[in-house]
């Protein structure tokens, strides 16, 4: 059941659906409505994203496991997600570089996958890059703004971009899975989406007036391995409560 | 409140509509992310297919204490109305 397709779709899915918990976390606590919303909005695209390839992952397993019992009753080992999305919230500066990191990447990683070989994980890329592509625009609108805004704002960002970096080198490593979905085309090589997000990463934060980070450093990996940061059990543990307590709780 | 960002007024053209309406207000640091913001606040249902935003500022409008001078005079003026004119029988298609 573990196969290599199976293990690819959880990687794709834990991504979406731990940021997208990430996220929700600042339903009602955005520094204004309006951004209050866009968060929201981001979470629920991400939630909707998640549930298919998750739904995806279970038809894959075919052992009777479902979205559900994928997302409330595995433990942190047995996430695939990166470690960047379960970095947690910060300020909204720290909240909006690790998002802007993701949306820039995740938007290539869609669009390689339009040309998967496999039918249904491009329909679902498909449904996906185009909110993906607004989730970039606007975080890629608001890392100018408050880069190039007051001192204030600028040196938070900075600040957060800084602290945020280092967990962008995993988004790069491929593995024995991804070798695997290269040959059969259903994926693509991770490597080989570092210059293009580096370039773009890089305009924009000139365009912000930040400093891109130096290369090198610390680099932590892993999470797509399974090995988290303690920040994912924290999540799950709040995320999973209901289902853990309340087996088959349902609306 | 001094350092909130500039009240924007929300105007989106629906799915059938031929012009826009107004929709409400929001605010935004400037026109691209007021653009952005009007997207997430008031699209989410499905609403639009066009969105256009003005700075609050930017609109003269009539004042209230105005109201009798510019518009009561209207009141008496029913021919100005097509249904004020009787149509002959014979016409038809209107």
């Amino acid at each position: 059941m573990s196969s290599a397709r199976y293990e690819y779709l959880l990687r794709l899915g834990d991504n979406a659906l731990i940021l997208s918990q990430r996220l929700g976390e600042w339903c009602g606590k955005g520094p204004a409505l309006e951004e209050d919303m866009a968060l929201t909005n981001n979470a629920l695209d991400l939630l909707g994203q998640a549930r298919l390839w998750l739904s995806l992952a279970a038809e894959e397993a075919g052992d009777g496991a479902d979205e559900d019992t994928l997302a409330y009753l595995r433990d942190d080992r047995e996430f695939r997600n990166v470690l960047l999305v379960e970095q947690p919230n910060g300020s909204y500066a720290d909240t909006l570089a690790r998002q802007f990191l993701f949306d820039a990447w995740s938007s290539l990683v869609l669009r390689r996958l339009l040309a998967s070989s496999d039918p249904a994980i491009a329909a679902i890329a498909e449904k996906a890059v185009k909110e993906v592509s607004y989730h970039l625009r606007r975080s890629s609108d608001l890392v100018v703004r408050l880069g190039d805004g007051t001192a204030l704002s600028h040196a938070m960002l900075q600040g957060a971009i800084d602290k945020v970096w280092p967990y962008h080198h995993e988004l790069f490593i491929g593995d024995a899975i991804d070798a695997e979905m290269v040959a059969s085309g259903i994926g693509f090589d991770p490597e080989h989406l570092k210059d293009e997000w580096l370039a773009y990463v890089r305009e924009v934060l000139n365009e912000a007036t930040l400093k891109v980070p130096a290369a090198g450093g610390w680099m932590p990996k892993g999470g797509k391995q399974g090995l988290h940061s303690e920040h994912l059990s924290k999540l799950l543990a709040e995320m999973q409560t209901l289902q853990r307590s309340h087996p088959g709780a349902s609306w | 409140m001094k350092n909130q960002w500039p009240l924007w007024e929300v105007f989106i053209r629906s799915q059938h509509g031929l012009a826009h309406r107004h929709v409400g207000s929001l605010h935004a640091p400037d026109a691209t992310m007021a653009v952005n913001n009007a997207r997430d606040v008031y699209t989410r249902r499905n609403e639009g297919v066009s969105i256009w935003v003005v700075k609050s500022i930017d609109i003269t409008a009539s004042h209230p204490d105005d109201k009798a001078e510019l518009f009561d005079p209207a009141q008496a003026k029913v021919y100005r109305h097509p249904t004020f004119f009787p149509m002959p029988e014979e016409v038809k298609g209107l």
